[in-house]
């Protein structure tokens, strides 16, 4: 079946069985490694990616819902200001250890502060608990979020 | 400068060297090292590269190959600053690469290519200084002589030699064509520890931009052209295998290629991961469950517990501790249970073959232990290692999974490759959740029963026995861990203890199953120190003791082991009150040579465990990036507290329980804790970090909901046992 929609505002047209999940579309059709593979439940949050502005886990996300939609992705998270200043925060903040659910992270990141301008514990962790990081990296997550809401508060972000 | 350290070649002698020995070139680094190669033989200007860590060409790129793979420990970063201080350039201006396989890049403590063991940084340390200082003299030298002065009237600063006492300067990159004509130094002075610009100060980790951007590549986002992806459907069953195979379902799907018997099970090979998914589910197969049929947890702890009231074999012997225990006014005992534990690091495994048609291959991979899988590829295949070449990625996590001693995912990867040969394309054999969660290789799953004697308050007698499984046996590891019949692994932690216990005996059951056991992150101190420190909070109630004083008493004479148990207390405030229902529990063990405490405050809420605070104090030698320290013992902490409160791998009727993140479940945001770090300033020898804190998480966060409950935990994970 025929697919189209935009990834990070450029038009993809896709021919993929209906079932296929939008995240092997991303990558293994559109070569868009950026969202990662770690559960394909919906279990673990590393695909995250933008559908229409809100945050859906790509490995359960079948291909045919995201067609004619506008899908962002960890590659055109810095397109806007809160994606800059969530991944400034993260760099900052030296979140990284391997690595791997970091761009799912900064995915569920931005969806939170596009709704929530001053983050609490709370809704941290409420937007937050569907991510895993198994390096355990979440006391820094939580740290570089309140600085991305800081930063974009003050103005100071990029 | 002081320290002296010994270079043994010429430059020249050094690259024949590189390229006899089969050190291979990397599809994303490939030209540095054909120039390197090709150097050698004269057929190219020479770029600077004096040994195997490092790389200067003449546009001014610096190049770091790393020798230890990055896993989320900023092992690239450490090695970086080692380099860059004696080279005299910041870490931010040079490039980190994954070494090739290769033996230059053997562990320094093991002499085989692998990252483990918490051994990279203090390994590495005066090696990377050493390559660095010679970089650093060569350029001196070659400054010195295109200017006709002295050596000692240049200085190294900032990427560039300066000539003192002017603004003449030449940069490296200027300088990178002469230094490769010198000759590399035997001898190169190393920076006193006093001059220091870079090591112990805070580098933002050279990984960082490209991993949150989603640039970075690591094994399962590798590419090539005509590339195909297989997975495995393997028996389910351990020691089991194949009866029966109908794939005619699978093989009507269409952009399945091939659907091919690998002795691990049935690979389907496709177009793309969702392809061969779907395929592999439409396989109608059969398995033969064989031995691993009746495996059942239960059952399993049943005839661990039995075997731990029998005597083991003795792995330490001090004093008499049966007629001690027989003297003791107060005699205690209990059983402690760990279950097995999948590594389950985000990324889950995968491995690209491309067979060559010299009959060797391209593998592309994220392994921590290349120096066992180039030579099982090239013995699979055959060929000489210089055949076999390796390109290892960034790893989505390791924890010991992704160093396997029998190369069980590289040598797959090539049997469904050699298997679907007639295919002619790059095969990316991947593994999916559930693949992982019960593919084996666990942490063992161990008994543990303790007995005490106590007299006027002070511990006189002290019997550990450790039932379960060897990991190292049957492994080329061992004769080196392997002694007198006891796993070193199963008992370190315990048999290694060096409180000041009169009469003390441990014990080891070693148990044989047809589970796949491997290190996981900490090893047998994930075992033995929750047992050992569940185990002194349990003596220290019965001797009426406060749990740090009696381990203050116990560990006198040990200032390290005592530093950071201080150091815990104090920052947490050992003693001081705390709010209705919370407790507090405490820890302190060594392994891989750092010493880590653990206090941990703790509460029970609805049933469920609550972790409110934990802090951690470190002593690892001198540090070489307190911010990755920092790092890797909040994620030590994270990584024990999931097998603490909730992960674990269980069987019934020979199957593995768990599947994915719904039944294997591991910390989540919301259960994180607030984690501080203190890091010990320490004079004392280099130690580990990466797993040094993972040990006395288990134990700490036990004693904490005893503290607050009353309530003993003796069975990990914790789970519903407070409900």
């Amino acid at each position: 079946m025929n697919y189209q929609f935009t990834v990070n505002g450029q038009s993809r047209d896709v021919d993929v069985h209906p079932d296929t999940p939008l995240l092997w579309v991303l990558r293994d059709h559109l070569e868009l490694d950026g969202t990662k593979y770690g559960c394909g439940r919906a279990l673990c949050g590393a695909c995250t990616v933008h559908v229409e502005g809100e945050a859906v886990r790509a490995c359960s996300y079948p291909v045919h819902l995201a067609d004619g939609k506008a899908v962002q992705t960890i590659e055109g998270l810095e397109s806007n200001a809160v994606g800059r200043a969530v991944v400034d925060a993260w760099i900052d903040e030296e979140v990284v250890q391997c690595g791997w659910c970091q761009p799912g992270q900064c995915m569920s990141a931005a969806a939170l502060l596009k709704e929530v301008q001053d983050p609490d514990d709370e809704a941290i962790d409420a937007a937050m608990s569907g991510n895993l990081c198994r390096c355990g990296t979440y006391p820094r997550i939580r740290k570089a979020i309140k600085t991305a809401a800081k930063s974009l508060r003050g103005g100071t972000g990029r | 400068m002081s320290t002296k350290t010994t270079a043994q070649h010429t430059r020249r002698q050094f690259l024949k060297g590189i390229a006899a020995s089969g050190m291979v070139l990397g599809l994303s680094f490939g030209s540095p090292l054909r120039a390197l190669a090709l150097a050698a033989d004269g057929e190219l200007p020479a770029e600077f590269q004096p040994n195997a860590f490092l790389r200067i060409g003449s546009d001014g790129v610096v190049t770091i190959y790393a020798k230890h793979d990055e896993m989320g420990q900023g092992i690239h970063t450490g090695l970086a600053i080692a380099i860059c201080e004696e080279l005299e350039i910041d870490v931010d201006q040079v490039t980190v690469l994954s070494a090739p396989a290769g033996v230059a890049y053997a562990n320094s403590a093991y002499r085989v290519q692998v990252t483990g063991g918490s051994t990279s940084t203090w390994s590495s340390f005066d090696q990377m200084r050493s390559a660095g200082a010679v970089a650093r003299e060569m350029l001196i030298a070659a400054a010195a002589k295109r200017w006709g002065v002295d050596r000692a009237a240049c200085v190294a600063k900032n990427g560039t030699v300066q000539r003192v006492g002017s603004a003449t300067r030449l940069t490296y990159g200027e300088l990178a064509a002469d230094a490769a004509k010198g000759v590399v130094p035997t001898e190169v002075p190393l920076k006193d520890r006093g001059d220091f610009t870079r090591i112990g100060k805070p580098t933002p980790r050279v990984d960082s931009p490209d991993k949150v951007r989603g640039i970075a590549k690591f094994s399962l986002d590798q590419r090539a052209p005509g590339m195909l992806t297989a997975m495995v459907a393997r028996c389910p069953y351990f020691g089991g295998k194949l009866h029966s195979c109908d794939d005619s379902a699978a093989l009507r799907i269409s952009g399945v290629k091939k659907i091919v018997r690998v002795p691990s099970g049935v690979a389907v090979i496709a177009v793309d991961y969702w392809t061969a998914y779907k395929a592999r589910e439409a396989l109608q197969i059969k398995w033969k469950a064989g031995r691993g049929g009746a495996l059942d947890s239960e059952r399993l702890r049943e005839h661990y517990v039995a075997k731990s009231k029998t005597k083991g074999m003795v792995a330490r012997a001090d004093g008499d501790v049966d007629a001690a225990l027989a003297a003791a006014e107060k005699r205690i005992e209990a059983t402690y249970e760990v279950p097995f534990q999948a590594h389950a690091p985000m990324e889950p495994l995968s491995c690209m073959v491309t067979l060559q048609d010299d009959g060797g291959a391209h593998i592309v991979t994220g392994s921590q232990m290349l120096g066992a899988d180039h030579p099982a590829a090239a013995a699979r295949l055959g060929v000489p290692m210089d055949k076999v070449k390796f390109t290892n990625s960034y790893l989505g996590g390791g924890f010991g999974r992704r160093a396997n001693h029998q190369s069980d995912f590289v040598l797959e990867a090539l049997e469904v490759a050699l298997a679907a040969k007639s295919l002619q394309a790059p095969i990316k054999t991947v593994w999916a959740r559930e693949d992982d969660l019960r593919g084996g290789w666990y942490r063992p799953m161990y008994v543990n029963a303790i007995t005490a004697g106590i007299d006027d308050g002070k511990i006189v007698a002290w019997r550990h026995r450790v039932v379960g499984q060897s990991i190292a046996k049957g492994t080329p590891f061992e004769p080196l861990i392997i002694q007198n019949g006891i796993d070193g692994l199963s008992v370190e932690g315990a048999a290694d203890m060096p409180h000041g216990i009169p009469n003390l005996q441990v014990e080891l059951h070693t148990v044989s199953l047809p589970v796949s056991v491997l290190w996981w992150r900490s090893v047998g101190h994930s075992n033995t120190a929750f047992a050992k420190e569940s185990f002194l909070d349990e003596c220290a109630a019965a001797a009426g003791r406060d749990p740090y004083q009696l381990r203050r008493e116990l560990l006198a004479g040990h200032p390290r082991w005592l530093r950071v148990l201080d150091l815990a207390a104090k920052k947490a405030g050992w003693g001081s009150p705390l709010a209705d229902g919370v407790g507090r529990g405490i820890s302190v063990h060594e392994s891989f040579k750092g010493f880590a405490a653990h206090v941990i405050e703790a509460s029970v809420e609805n049933g469920q465990p609550r972790i409110h605070r934990i802090v951690c104090a470190i002593d690892c030698g001198l540090v070489v990036n307190p911010d990755q320290v920092e790092s890797q013992l909040q994620s030590a902490a994270v990584f024990a507290l999931s097998a603490t409160l909730g992960s674990e791998i269980t069987f019934t009727d020979g199957l593995v329980d768990q599947s994915n993140f719904h039944d294997f479940q591991i910390v989540r945001m919301h259960e994180c804790p607030e984690i501080e770090v203190h890091i010990v300033e320490s004079n004392d020898a280099m130690g580990g970090i990466g797993e040094v804190g993972v040990p006395g998480i288990a134990s700490a966060t036990c004693s904490a909901i005893h503290a607050a409950t009353g309530k003993r935990i003796r069975k990990l994970p914790i789970g519903d046992q407070l409900a």
